[in-house]
C-alpha cells in the first residue's frame, strides 16, 4: 500500500460512555485521527450503543457531558456511524432513541444527511473484516 | 512484517502489559520490525519508572525500558492520557509547573498523531487491553 493510499480506519466502542474512561478517549483519538484524512467509520456495540444515548445528564454523576461531540463529528469528515442492531434491542432501545447524528452532505447543496446506520450482528463482523486498522474501545 | 502495538492497560491490573512485551519480544525474535508501540489509556502508567513491584515479581517498567533501549524500539505515552495520570517528562513537568518528573527511561511523551501514523505506517496494528 502505498503512502498517499488511504487505509480504513475502524473504530469500535463497546463501552457505556462514564462508567470507565474508554469512550471519551476513544473519541479524542476519532478527533485527532480526521486530521490524518484516512477513511474512518465509527461501530458502536454492547453498551457501546449508549454513547449515543439521546438526552444525557451527567450532573449527578460529576463527569464532563461529551455526548455533544458526537453531534458534531460530520464537521470532521467522520460520517459513518455504524450502531449494532442486537445490542440496541438487547438493551430495549431503538433508533429513536439515539441523538440525531447528521452530516452535511457538500454535493448535494449541504443537505442534512443521517450519519448514524443500523447494521446487523454479521454486517459488523463483514465491517471489522474489510477494515485495515481496527481500534477497539 | 511491520507491526504496530497499542497497550491499553496499566501494569499489574491487566495482563495486556505482559502480552504486549511478549508479543513484541516474539516478533523481534521472529525478524519482524515492531514500528512503535503506544500506550494509551492506563497503559501510560507502564512508563512511569517510580514503580516498584515486589522483588519476587517481574518489573514490567523495567522490562520495557530494556526493550525500548536495547532494541531501539520506540515507546510512545499518549500526553492526554498522561496528563490526566501524572506521567510527565522533563518538559511537560516545567511546562505544567509540577516539581518533577517520572516519565521511566527509553518512554517518550507525545501526542495521539503517532497513534494514527502507526496505524497508518505499519502492516498490523495489534491492541492489547479490554
Amino acid at each position: 500500500m502505498s503512502a498517499s493510499e488511504k487505509k480504513k480506519f475502524l473504530y469500535i466502542n463497546r463501552k457505556a460512555p462514564y462508567g470507565t474512561i474508554y469512550a471519551l478517549e476513544s473519541l479524542e483519538v476519532v478527533l485527532i485521527g480526521a486530521a490524518f484524512e484516512q477513511d474512518v467509520a465509527l461501530a458502536f456495540l454492547d453498551d457501546g450503543v449508549y454513547q449515543l444515548a439521546d438526552g444525557q445528564a451527567t450532573s449527578g454523576v460529576g463527569m464532563k457531558n461529551f455526548s455533544k461531540t458526537y453531534r458534531a463529528l460530520g464537521d470532521y469528515e467522520v460520517r459513518k456511524l455504524y450502531v449494532e442492531k442486537e445490542s440496541l434491542e438487547e438493551r430495549g432501545l431503538t433508533l429513536e432513541n439515539l441523538m440525531p447524528i447528521t452530516y452535511e452532505d457538500e454535493n448535494e447543496d449541504y443537505a442534512e444527511k443521517p450519519s448514524i446506520f443500523l447494521v446487523g450482528r454479521a454486517e459488523i463482523a463483514n465491517l471489522i473484516a474489510q477494515s485495515d486498522v481496527v481500534l477497539s474501545f | 512484517m511491520k507491526f504496530a502495538v497499542v497497550v491499553n492497560e496499566g501494569p499489574y491490573t491487566h495482563q495486556a502489559s505482559d502480552s504486549a512485551l511478549n508479543f513484541v519480544r516474539a516478533a523481534l525474535e521472529k525478524g519482524h520490525e515492531i514500528f512503535r508501540v503506544f500506550f494509551y489509556h492506563d497503559g501510560v502508567n507502564n512508563g512511569t519508572r517510580y514503580t516498584v513491584p515486589p522483588q519476587d515479581d517481574r518489573n514490567l517498567q523495567r522490562l520495557w525500558s530494556e526493550i525500548g533501549l536495547t532494541k531501539n524500539v520506540d515507546l510512545v505515552v499518549c500526553i492526554a492520557a498522561a496528563q490526566r495520570r501524572g506521567i510527565l517528562d522533563a518538559n511537560e513537568a516545567k511546562r505544567q509547573g509540577k516539581d518533577g518528573d517520572n516519565i521511566a527511561p527509553g518512554f517518550r511523551i507525545s501526542g495521539l498523531g503517532q497513534l494514527i501514523e502507526a496505524g497508518i505506517q505499519a502492516d498490523r496494528l495489534v491492541v492489547f487491553g479490554d
